[in-house]
């Protein structure tokens, strides 16, 4: 039984957008998997809570008119991986998100979610980032689109102003448009874990397969909230594929990052890390975009 | 002042209404006001499994799930696989046969995971199903005679074994 | 392995892979565990732990937690009988000096660790009772506090119990032969090293509750524990009320695994129930306080000398450890003293010394936990033998094979004995089974970044307590009117099988047809149930073989003599098979069972209703033997270790049920995978905060972090035992850690003394062998 004051359930995104409105102390839960464990550590215990799990017009994943791909925000992350949308464009979405948690989180927790509690391990997270992915938020005054980079703000808060909820996650058609990317999550089990560091890359190569046309690579725990490398990109952009770039590109990771010591792991380990998979996202990367290594 | 719904939902093939206390998680409910005690409490913030139930033909994790989101949702627990002449099905009986069961505090759990596999009529690798399986905790049985029942099962559905 | 095993004869239940008895309600979620049988109107506890790791309770301020709605009352620590109590699974002593230590109250006004329990909270309703566990404001006196073993010892640390200066719970050397001349030998090999084992916590699925209700003025508890009639006397004790006063159910419980061995919130229960007159209450721990406010295994330091000769023979050896007690006693010093007397018994030594300490921190307390001491010892040892090869330059095996605990060899204290050579044994069925030979020679030539590794180690386990304990136990059998028996045994089912196999060894004895023909009562309650000490040390299947014989032959007894009223057959000429009566020498079936019980039962002239029940004491113990085989993949750039395969060999004597033999085998794998791999409870070390205290943070082993489990059997009888067997409840988790460092040994040449070897132990590792070099690291340094 959780501690919670009330529970206002939205009956349509407009409807949510009023009850923000008139319960702006209210926390938004969509499938409650962080929500609801926060509550029963008490840490939200005694708050409001506004439902916005019914609204299934923010699920499932579509193509718009300019075929950028559509991620409603309540979609489940087991029904993005299956989707073959998700599968045909940005299969690593997929897969980086068939590494959350266990089955039964997979199918409750949202991508919406995911992105709106502003946590730097989220699985999708880093990927989002690497594809430079747009933010749908709906309030009071209709949509408004953000990237992900300004989405976040800092730790555990991003941008939603007080009458929006977040309704779509748009995956530009130039952003995944011949690209072909990896994420490796590091972390210490192989299932039910959060990551220790997650790293997501891909790249678009010339048509002759020898050169990096676009390199993008993004992390997860590699800082308060999920960031790109981007030096390490300019590093790779129009460098030929091969290992020498690959190394390059990999140790440049540093000039960009900044983990953070804490008891989950140092600093230098999430370093170490974070050039290994690296190297290792932007070989298979390549390898996938029909490259050669 | 408590908050209560009335929610209408079928449970294990029947269809069942009932007021609910908006605080109540799933497990609360079915434990509670439908007495269907195999769906365990083993931490429940969804890191254990034992709590799991099918809800739309995929699995849950019934401590984190809201009572009221069960509003016109399919539900099956563990009580739901019996025939009506106490008959088990393939599982069950898998289960018992591959000595998979230990103290049986995870197995309500990990019995509906493997009917959600079983379901989709597809054939997956022992890894695979290590995979599909791992949103369960078990402490007593290394998790090989669990593995050794659903692949068995899987591998009969499919008119393999 | 092969199930269908060869020592199972025709007509023989014991020996078979039977399904267990409660299989089928486990299966059908039927099973009832302790909240399944909760009065609906029960009252919740609810606890307020301690949020410092030492110091006093100055206050506590109510007024908030009374006004909330549904509380019914708060009890502070202000408030608990003066009574210190022990807590320990072990049975009661006669003797004053081998009684466990009192040093529990129900609720504490000197706080010992962080999450020590200094009120409660009784509500309505589990909500009420959480806002009102917050609503508590408790102030504090605090004081310094000390998380490690050697630092708890030094003069000045602070102090936890006023009764044991350095905090210093107890003490214990072993001397053999003469240490200090032996180490003087000309041309003797040191090899030195310090292994560290962690704090671990047992994480049974079904945490630790109970519930309390007073009945005709007696209190009953039902509670998920191991140890129902150990629990009575501690509830009893706690209570400052007769024993009697107090009765304990124990129904079907999800995991124990040593935790539940030992008084953990059933006398807070009990007594919470007393001062809301009587009405039932319950306390539920949570996940987060089972890890913290429970038990853990204890971590044991240990530090190893071992001199060699140039032909490998150990010449002397002296052994250090140092167990961290936590808070505590619990089950002290007798976890750590089982560690040391592992050491010159599993690789024999004539000149050995040995000292042990279990010392009190401000930790979690701890106490039993599967393996006893033993996993940590194995560590340790295992890890030192391995290093002792090295320096010789033999092959680990080749050097186990040399100086491992030879066949006729006779411990003096217990009197267990080696009576087949089951070491070399199992080595052997092990190294043939994972091809050990081929893969050490192939896994040596790997120089790259990704390289394999295969490593071994061994170990011994104790069956039951004796001689440091009584051993002691007793049940019951009725006949039925259908010929079916129904039996209660004072040892309890806690997932591991136990009432299978007795219901297969008290078939055999009686003569009935199958295991299905005996009925267990599974449920002990301690009215009714003759009285037993319950699941620990390994001890059950071993224990209740000797008076499952004892009672079953009472009543065969019983039944042949009736039938000898009844056929006018002299009784040494019949016997009992397949649940027949039957003449011997030709083997005439002269009545069944059935009609004998019915005959006997409504006998208008001599009714009987044929029932037996015994005790039996033992005053024997028996040596179960092991190892495990590990091979690994060690990806060196991502300091992450692969376990490729893993396979135990057990000479645990004769199998009862060969199936469920081998299940219990593969848990305790992957407990051994976790303790080797990954398991570890963290403390703030600025505030003895626990860090990891849930299910996600602490990294128990899922499913995708194990290969397949292999179970080998060497089938060695026991001969002390009426069946043969021997231990198996716990030694399957002993030997898997060392053989896992063991195969990353061989694979990188890097010796991890510390486990878990988690990635950042690797890293750790690596950076300073220069197996990775990263040159950004060094420049902030």
């Amino acid at each position: 039984m959780y501690d919670l004051k009330a529970l206002y359930e939205a009956s349509s995104v407009q409807n949510a957008v009023e009850l923000r409105l008139e319960h702006p102390e209210a926390q938004i839960i969509a499938g409650g998997s962080d929500v609801l464990v926060q509550m029963r550590e008490g840490k939200r215990a005694g708050k409001e809570l506004i439902s916005i799990y019914g609204l299934d017009e923010l699920r499932g994943v579509s193509l718009d008119e300019n075929e950028n791909i559509r991620i409603g925000s309540l979609t489940s992350f087991s029904h993005i991986t299956r989707d073959p949308i998700i599968q045909k464009y940005i299969n690593v979405l997929g897969q980086a998100v068939d590494m959350v948690g266990g089955p039964q989180i997979r199918n409750i927790g949202t991508i919406g979610g995911n992105t709106c509690n502003g946590v730097t391990s989220a699985d999708s997270a880093s990927t989002l980032h690497a594809w430079e992915a747009i933010i749908e938020l709906t309030g009071s005054e209709g949509k408004r689109l953000l990237p992900i980079r300004d989405f976040y703000i800092k730790a555990g808060l991003v941008d939603i102003h007080p009458d929006e909820i977040q309704t779509a996650i748009i995956i530009p058609r130039a952003s995944y448009e011949n690209t072909y990317g990896h994420y490796i999550k590091y972390s210490m089990r192989n299932a039910m874990d959060i990551a220790t560091l997650g790293c997501s890359a891909n790249v678009r190569l010339s048509p002759d397969k020898k050169t990096i046309e676009r390199a993008r690579i993004a992390y997860g725990v590699a800082g308060p909230v999920p960031m790109r490398a981007e030096k390490a990109e300019a590093a790779a952009n129009g460098r030929p594929v091969s290992m020498e770039t690959v190394e390059t590109f990999a140790r440049t990771v540093l000039d960009d990052i900044n983990p953070r010591d804490s008891w989950r792991a140092s600093k230098a380990f999430r370093q170490h890390i974070a050039v290994e998979t690296a190297r290792r996202c932007m070989m298979e990367s390549i390898l996938l975009a029909g490259g050669e290594l | 002042m408590a908050q209560y719904k009335l929610i209408h939902c079928n449970i294990n093939g029947k269809d069942v209404e009932r007021m609910v206390d908006v605080r109540a998680s799933l497990t609360d409910m079915l434990r509670n006001d439908y007495h269907l005690t195999s769906v365990k409490k083993g931490c429940e913030v969804g890191e254990c499994g034992a709590c799991n139930v099918l809800i739309d033909g995929e699995c849950f994790n019934s401590c984190i799930y809201l009572a009221v989101w069960a509003e016109g949702k399919h539900i099956r627990t563990l009580e739901g696989l019996l025939g009506p002449n106490g008959e088990l099905s393939d599982i069950q009986q898998a289960f018992m046969e591959e000595t998979a069961v230990q103290c049986g505090f995870c197995t309500p759990g990990f019995i509906m995971t493997a009917v959600e596999i079983l379901e989709s009529g597809r054939e997956y690798t022992r890894e695979e199903l290590r995979k599909l399986l791992s949103g369960h905790l078990c402490r007593c049985t290394g998790y090989e005679n669990i593995l050794n029942a659903v692949e068995k099962t899987m591998k009969k559905r499919l008119g393999k074994a | 392995m092969n199930r269908d095993d060869h020592s199972a004869q025709a007509g023989h239940p014991v020996g078979r892979s039977e399904v267990r008895v409660d299989a089928f309600d486990k299966v059908t979620g039927r099973t009832r565990y302790y909240e399944d049988r909760m009065p609906g109107d029960a009252l919740y506890a609810r606890i307020k732990h301690s949020t410092i790791a030492h110091g006093f309770v100055k206050s506590i301020d109510t007024s908030d937690a009374e006004k909330i709605p549904g509380v019914v009352k708060v009890l502070t620590c202000f408030d608990v009988p003066d009574i210190p109590f022990p807590t320990a699974g072990h049975p009661w002593s006669m003797d004053p000096d081998h009684q466990d230590v009192k040093d529990r109250l129900l609720l504490n006004r000197h706080v010992r660790y962080y999450g020590d329990d200094v009120a409660v909270v009784i509500a309505e309703n589990e909500v009420a009772a959480n806002q009102g566990v917050r609503a508590l404001k408790v102030e504090y006196e605090e004081l310094p506090f000390v998380l490690d073993v050697q630092e708890a010892m030094k003069d000045g640390a602070p102090r936890l119990h006023d009764s044991y200066p350095n905090n210093i719970l107890r003490h214990t050397s072993i001397q053999k032969g003469d240490y200090a001349g032996a180490i003087k030998e000309p041309g003797l090999i040191r090899v030195e090293g310090w292994y560290e084992t962690p704090t671990v916590q047992h994480c049974h699925i079904e945490n630790h509750g109970c519930f309390a209700y007073e009945e005709n003025g007696r209190l009953t508890v039902i509670s998920s524990t191991q140890i129902p009639h150990i629990i009575r006397r501690v509830v009893g004790q706690a209570l400052g009320r007769p024993w009697a006063d107090i009765r304990i159910v124990k129904p079907y419980i999800g995991g124990g695994f040593g935790n539940k061995q030992d008084a953990l919130y059933e006398p807070l229960c009990a007594w919470c129930c007393a001062q809301v007159g009587g009405r039932c209450v319950r306390i539920d721990c949570s996940r987060e306080e089972t890890f913290v406010s429970n038990r853990v295994r204890h971590a044991i330091r240990f530090h190893i000398i071992t001199w060699l000769r140039k032909d490998g023979a150990i010449a002397a050896r002296k052994v250090e450890c140092f167990s961290n007690q936590g808070a505590y006693a619990s089950h002290g010093h007798s976890i750590v003293a089982k560690a040391m007397g592992s050491f010159p018994q599993i690789y024999p030594c004539g000149n050995f010394e040995g000292d042990a300490y279990t010392v009190f921190t401000n930790r979690p307390a701890a106490g039993a936990m599967r393996g006893y001491g033993m996993p940590q010892a194995s560590f340790a040892d295992d890890s030192n033998i391995d290093e002792c090869a090295r320096a010789l330059g033999l092959d680990p095996m080749d050097y186990r094979d040399k100086v491992i605990m030879p066949k006729g060899f006779v411990d003096g204290f217990s009197k267990n004995e080696n009576y087949y050579d089951s070491f070399r044994m199992c080595l052997e069925k092990g190294a043939k089974a994972i091809d050990y030979r081929r893969k050490a020679a192939e896994y040596a030539k790997d120089t790259g970044p990704v390289r394999r590794g295969i490593g071994l180690a061994a170990f011994w386990y104790n069956t039951a307590v004796y001689p440091i304990s009584l051993e002691t136990s007793s049940n019951r059998m009725q006949l039925n009117l259908d010929g079916t028996v129904t039996m209660q045994c004072g040892e309890t089912e806690i997932g591991q099988g136990a009432d299978t196999a007795y219901a297969q060894m008290a078939a055999e004895v009686i003569g009935l047809r199958s295991y299905k023909d005996v009925h267990v009562v599974s449920c002990q309650d301690t009215d009714i149930t003759p009285t037993g000490l319950g699941a620990y040390a390994s001890r059950q299947t071993y224990v209740a073989g000797f008076y499952i014989r004892q009672t079953g032959d009472l009543l065969r007894k019983k039944i042949l003599d009736y039938a000898c009223e009844v056929t006018r057959q002299p009784v040494h000429n019949m016997d009992i098979a397949e649940g027949n009566i039957v003449r011997v020498p030709d083997g005439r079936v002269l009545m069944s069972l059935s009609e004998l019980a019915m005959t006997a039962q409504y006998n208008p002239v001599h009714s009987e209703h044929i029932t037996a029940e015994s005790t039996y004491t033992i005053r024997n113990n028996a040596y179960s033997f092991g190892c495990t085989f590990a091979e690994v993949e060690v990806d060196i750039p991502m300091c992450r270790v692969k376990l490729v395969d893993m396979i135990n060999v057990h000479d645990c004597g004769r199998l009862i049920n060969p199936a469920l033999a081998e299940a219990q085998v593969h848990g305790g794998m992957s407990m051994a995978i976790g303790y080797g791999l990954s398991e570890q409870l963290l403390f703030d070390p600025k505030t003895g905060r626990p860090l990891n205290n849930n299910l996600l943070d602490y990294k128990l082993s899922t499913f995708m972090d194990h290969p397949d489990l292999r179970a080998e059997f060497i089938q060695n009888p026991e001969p002390t035992s009426p069946f043969g067997t021997k231990a198996l409840g716990e030694p399957p988790a002993c030997s898997g850690a060392p053989a896992i460092r063991n195969a990353i040994y061989n694979a990188t040449g890097i010796a991890i003394n510390t486990i878990p070897i988690t990635p950042h132990v690797l890293f750790a590792e690596f950076s300073r062998a220069g197996l990775i070099k990263d040159e950004w690291t060094k420049e902030e340094k």
